[in-house]
């Protein structure tokens, strides 16, 4: 059983999302295999300008695979992958980065920069964009703003190793927003941190949605986080798109793939 | 036939790992030259490199030159030939021990540390972060780091040979009342253009093996953080043997100029 999007009885969010505008990210039969292991098998999605789309999976069923192939950190075997209107695989290393601009990119672990003080994490995504963000010189401004947006002003001369976890997950947003990107990916926000700390970060996610209408897809098994920010979730199970649908409609489905996810 | 079926594994291996290497290596060429260049991560790595290696390269040339010295001293002693200890004992470390003993040490210390760190940034997803970034990591944590080894290596050799020279006569002058000054002088009379050029050549390519090889390692490591591990080991075996065989290349082609 599936929540189709096409079944007009159970996606409520499809008429609210065409009314939001045109698709930022557009998948369509994505399929990526390393061997014998199959790990998407013709996926589909479309996130929509300004929309918050979950999209979640247990572990291994490559839903990190999937949103690295929409920054090209992952090369497909096939299918397209359209992010604001070009095709990742086409597109020239120039042409790609000059694309990523556009994409913020907050990774499971932070990843962020261990060698470089939080200032200096900043700082590094204008090196190659500083056309974009008009800065000359002084750079300290934006990185001020930007962790005055996570609430860590007072961090920026520390080295990661001197930030908490949750706090090493604040920084590495800041560094996603610096660029003032149009879409964020965030790859298991939630993961690894505490209840209080998880909830901070989900608060922290909504804000920033709300504060520069950024399009956000969300790549999660944490429900929790899931029923909090999600318009529209996706459940990737077996390499395909699932279930389609809202949190409340996907949670009182009785398909026991379905139910798996929202069982406690 | 299990035997068999493990030898052919690992001849397979080895010749994927060599051909992985070369196209590393290509990749580095095809790359070096093209902008934009990462002058101030150059100077950076260069500086580390140096620091890093700095009192290691103090300790063992000390020693090399004061245990080679007084193992060579009595033998020479004995066919009355101690007045030709620094000519003997400058060449061979000039020619040889100086750069050989330094590249190995450096394989270690830093072969291992690049291998590490590359390693953990690998799997801490840090390098595509990187990418990600809009910053081709490749130019910012490869090129750079194989430049630094390149530049550096070098140099720690001549500061290795220097202090292995002045523990040698430290004992000649302890022990055989020679002067400082003269030693040197006979040293440095000794030593002709055609030892001190092969020697620093080789010492770049040293360089540059040490850093291939770190990087190489570090950059595909793979299975967590386990890899990271793997890869620091491996770096310096790897590095080490590819010395060997750097040394006996540059050695043979030297050689073929010593007969011209």
């Amino acid at each position: 059983m599936s929540f189709n999007m096409t079944d007009p009885d159970q996606i409520t969010t499809s008429n609210e999302s065409a009314q939001r505008g045109k698709a930022v990210i557009e998948i369509k039969d994505l399929y990526k295999s390393f061997g014998d292991n199959h790990v998407l098998n013709g996926f589909n999605m479309t996130l929509l300008e300004g929309e918050n789309l979950v999209v979640m999976g247990k572990s291994g069923s490559g839903k990190s695979v999937m949103i690295k192939c929409l920054v090209g950190l992952v090369k497909p075997d096939s299918g397209t992958v359209k992010v604001l209107g070009q095709e990742i695989n086409a597109l020239d290393q120039e042409t790609l980065d000059e694309l990523r601009s556009d994409i913020g990119f907050l990774f499971q672990g932070s990843a962020l920069y261990d060698s470089m003080t939080v200032r200096e994490n900043l700082e590094f995504p204008m090196r190659r964009h500083k056309e974009k963000l008009g800065v000359v010189a002084d750079t300290e401004p934006l990185v001020r703003e930007a962790l005055e947006n996570v609430g860590l002003a007072h961090t920026m001369d520390l080295m990661p190793v001197e930030l908490s976890g949750g706090m090493k997950r604040r920084v590495a947003l800041a560094r996603t927003l610096i660029l003032k990107p149009k879409v964020i990916l965030y790859d298991e926000p939630t993961s690894g941190l505490d209840p209080i700390t998880s909830k901070e970060i989900i608060e922290l996610m909504r804000s920033i949605q709300k504060k520069y209408g950024t399009s956000s897809l969300i790549i999660t098994h944490d429900v929790d986080c899931a029923r909090v920010i999600s318009e529209r979730m996706i459940l990737l199970v077996d390499g395909i798109n699932y279930a389609e649908g809202t949190y409340s409609q996907l949670s009182q489905s009785t398909d026991p793939k379905v139910d798996a996810f929202f069982k406690k | 036939m299990g035997n068999t079926a493990t030898s052919f594994k690992g001849v397979k291996q080895f010749f994927t790992e060599i051909g992985d290497l070369s196209y590393f290596a290509s990749r580095f060429f095809k790359e070096v030259l093209k902008p934009p260049f990462e002058f101030k991560e150059l100077l950076r790595q260069c500086y580390q490199m140096g620091n890093r290696s700095l009192m290691l390269v103090t300790v063992t040339g000390f020693i090399i030159g004061l245990v080679l010295t007084l193992q060579s001293r009595p033998t020479l002693i004995q066919f009355g030939a101690v007045s030709w200890m620094p000519n003997m004992v400058g060449i061979s470390i000039v020619r040889e021990i100086g750069p050989v003993i330094t590249a190995l040490i450096c394989a270690g210390r830093i072969a291992s540390g690049i291998g590490a760190e590359l390693g953990s940034m690998r799997v801490t997803e840090q390098i595509d972060a990187m990418e990600v970034s809009g910053t081709n990591p490749f130019k910012y944590l490869v090129i750079t780091r194989i430049m630094a080894t390149t530049l550096m290596l070098p140099i720690l050799v001549i500061y290795g040979d220097l202090v292995a020279l002045y523990g040698s006569a430290l004992v000649e002058n302890l022990k055989g009342d020679v002067s400082f000054q003269l030693y040197f002088n006979t040293v440095f009379d000794a030593l002709s253009f055609s030892d001190l050029v092969p020697a620093t050549i080789k010492s770049f390519f040293f360089g540059f093996s040490i850093g291939l090889v770190g990087c190489y390692k570090g950059y595909y490591s793979k299975k967590g953080t386990a890899g990271v591990g793997v890869a620091a080991n491996t770096a310096v075996v790897m590095a080490s043997l590819l010395l060997f065989v750097v040394d006996f290349i540059a050695v043979f082609i030297s050689d073929i100029f010593y007969e011209l």
